[in-house]
């Protein structure tokens, strides 16, 4: 039943821009989020708070611009290279970070996210300070497209790109591995017991929830065809946990969903008033009331009360 | 008589000027079950303490099968074949009973196989297996949390089992254990480790299971080792029963 849920909900979000064009930019953007988001869902399987995963975000959208100065204007090639750099840069902050538990953790993530969004704010001469960078309309297997046709395939590449990965994070976190995380939040001496060493299961879940938060830059920075040092700002990541809560970290669909009705109800609420913010605060109250395993808990008490 | 599996030469430990370990040396032997019975805070958790690499020895030396494992951490020593139930049991509370020997049985293959599942069938048969023989195969889909206090700790043991040990290492199996269960989780755990032939070292405060079960009886006093023995001669030196058992 669920899963004819989600495939149901992925056929509607890939028809949604044929109706209504319009669509197209927010849907690619809560894909975004969503795998940004669900980089941040990967660690809060481990008790694990980031509230500065938008400084991968950030990384890799820089990692486009960069790469696309240096002259690489392929799409793909772009997109593995910056989320490799990603990958890299999550291995070598979370070689330290993951040595801290609960607020520790959480603020070491913030301050280093701050320190990348310094640095891409006062690196004028490299970045470009404030004005950020622009990411130019790369090619599509050597293929020059017009900015609307690339608009089209970065979306459905979006979507395309998040069945794959959600389907690989949803084998990660099956397998001994995956299952190794979520012990550690709720025993790591037993783990220790068992031979495990916690500091490998957590340092590859970072690089996994960097990787995944470098994913969504990329995409993000595509989309806007510009890169700003706002990407790696604090409220930026407090956004990401937001999107998980919201969604829920009971299962990988849970990142996507709260991405999508986040940026769903920030679009229409926007358009109608200037206190969108009001809104989207109220829905959030109401969600962690009443629904404490996010939106996705939805779908999963349904499934269970229907057994 | 059986070689010795473990070895330890004249250990010292103290806390805060408290002599948890005085100078101890012993020995455990191949497919032994010895008890450790001593008063509360005389050392004996930290006697397991020393030898899963909890507490660092300020001198003296451990050796499992003639390897130096002094001063290892918890996780290398348990890779070298030492596994430790808990006192308190130490499970994965949120996840169901089966999901805890599987992660165990996974530990001991190796976590690494990231495209394979936890709950591959060979895996979840082993796993069923083991909770066959402690008796908790009822019990296998229930969240570990909700298992009456019995069954928590059979789980823990169960856990430590599937890592296929050299040595096993109980701190007080039956404490916290109601009168009726104790016997039957002991029943269950002896049969288990004459099943997978396993050496086991018990910490324990219940004399009837002492003199029931153990093959030999270490008694710690002060952070020395006071007497040790057959269960029948240990109970009947006046030294244990004055101050240990309390009844001389």
């Amino acid at each position: 039943m669920r899963a004819i849920l989600l495939i149901v909900a992925i056929l509607a979000i890939v028809a949604a821009p044929m109706a209504a064009p319009w669509l197209q930019f927010v849907l690619t953007m809560a894909v975004a989020k969503g795998l940004a988001a669900l980089g941040v869902a990967v660690l809060l399987r481990a008790g694990m708070i980031s509230i500065g995963h938008a400084m991968f975000v950030a990384a890799s959208a820089y990692g486009v611009a960069f790469l696309a100065r240096a002259g690489i204007a392929d799409f793909g090639l772009l997109l593995v290279l910056s989320v490799v750099i990603t990958g890299l840069a999550g291995a070598v902050v979370g070689a330290f970070l993951i040595r801290y538990r609960a607020i520790f953790f959480a603020m070491l993530n913030l301050a280093v996210s701050m320190v990348f969004y310094a640095l891409f704010a006062k690196l004028y001469g490299v970045t470009g300070g404030t004005d950020g960078m622009t990411i130019p309309v790369p090619t599509v297997f050597g293929i020059v497209l017009s900015e609307p046709t690339f608009k089209a395939v970065l979306f459905y590449g979006s979507v395309a790109l998040m069945v794959v990965v959600g389907l690989a994070v949803h084998r990660y976190l099956d397998s001994p591995l995956g299952h190794a995380l979520s012990a550690v939040h709720t025993n790591e001496v037993r783990l220790e017991y068992l031979g495990v060493p916690v500091w490998a299961v957590l340092l590859v879940a970072y690089v996994v929830s960097a990787v995944l938060a470098g994913l969504g830059g990329a995409i993000a920075g595509f989309a806007i065809g510009r890169v700003v040092p706002d990407f790696a700002f604090w409220t930026a990541s407090g956004h990401l946990v937001l999107v998980a809560v919201l969604g829920g970290i009971g299962g990988v669909p849970g990142a996507f969903i709260g991405a999508f009705f986040l940026e769903l109800l920030h679009t229409e609420a926007a358009a109608f008033t200037d206190a969108w913010n009001l809104i989207v605060g109220a829905a959030l109250i109401g969600v962690i009331m009443f629904l404490p395993k996010g939106l996705y808990g939805l779908l999963t008490r349904s499934e269970v009360s229907a057994k | 008589m059986s070689a010795s599996i473990l070895q330890v030469r004249d250990l010292h430990v103290e806390f805060n000027g408290v002599k948890a370990a005085d100078g101890v040396s012993l020995d455990i032997n191949e497919g032994e079950f010895l008890a450790v019975i001593g008063p509360n805070g005389s050392g004996k958790t930290t006697l397991l303490n020393l030898c899963t690499g909890y507490v660092r020895p300020k001198s003296g030396s451990i050796h499992l099968d003639g390897r130096a494992i002094t001063g290892l951490t918890p996780r290398a020593i348990t890779r070298r074949g030492v596994a430790r139930a808990f006192q308190i049991p130490q499970l994965f509370s949120d996840q169901s009973v089966l999901d805890n020997m599987m992660l165990a049985l996974a530990a001991k293959d190796g976590l690494w196989t990231m495209v394979r599942p936890l709950a591959e069938p060979a895996r979840r048969e082993e796993a069923t297996a083991l909770l066959d023989l402690v008796g908790l195969r009822d019990d296998k889909n229930r969240v570990s949390r909700t298992l009456p206090e019995g069954h928590r700790k059979l789980l823990d043991i169960a856990v430590a089992l599937a890592l296929k040990p050299r040595l096993l290492l109980l701190d007080e199996p039956t404490s916290g254990v109601s009168t009726l269960e104790r016997f039957s989780l002991m029943e269950a755990l002896m049969s288990a480790l004459r099943t997978r032939n396993i050496t086991a070292l018990f910490v324990e405060h219940d004399m009837d299971v002492v003199a029931r079960y153990a093959n030999r009886v270490l008694v710690w006093n002060a952070g020395t080792v006071m007497a040790q023995g057959h269960p029948d001669e240990v109970f009947k030196d006046e030294r244990v029963l004055k101050n240990v058992v309390g009844v001389a």
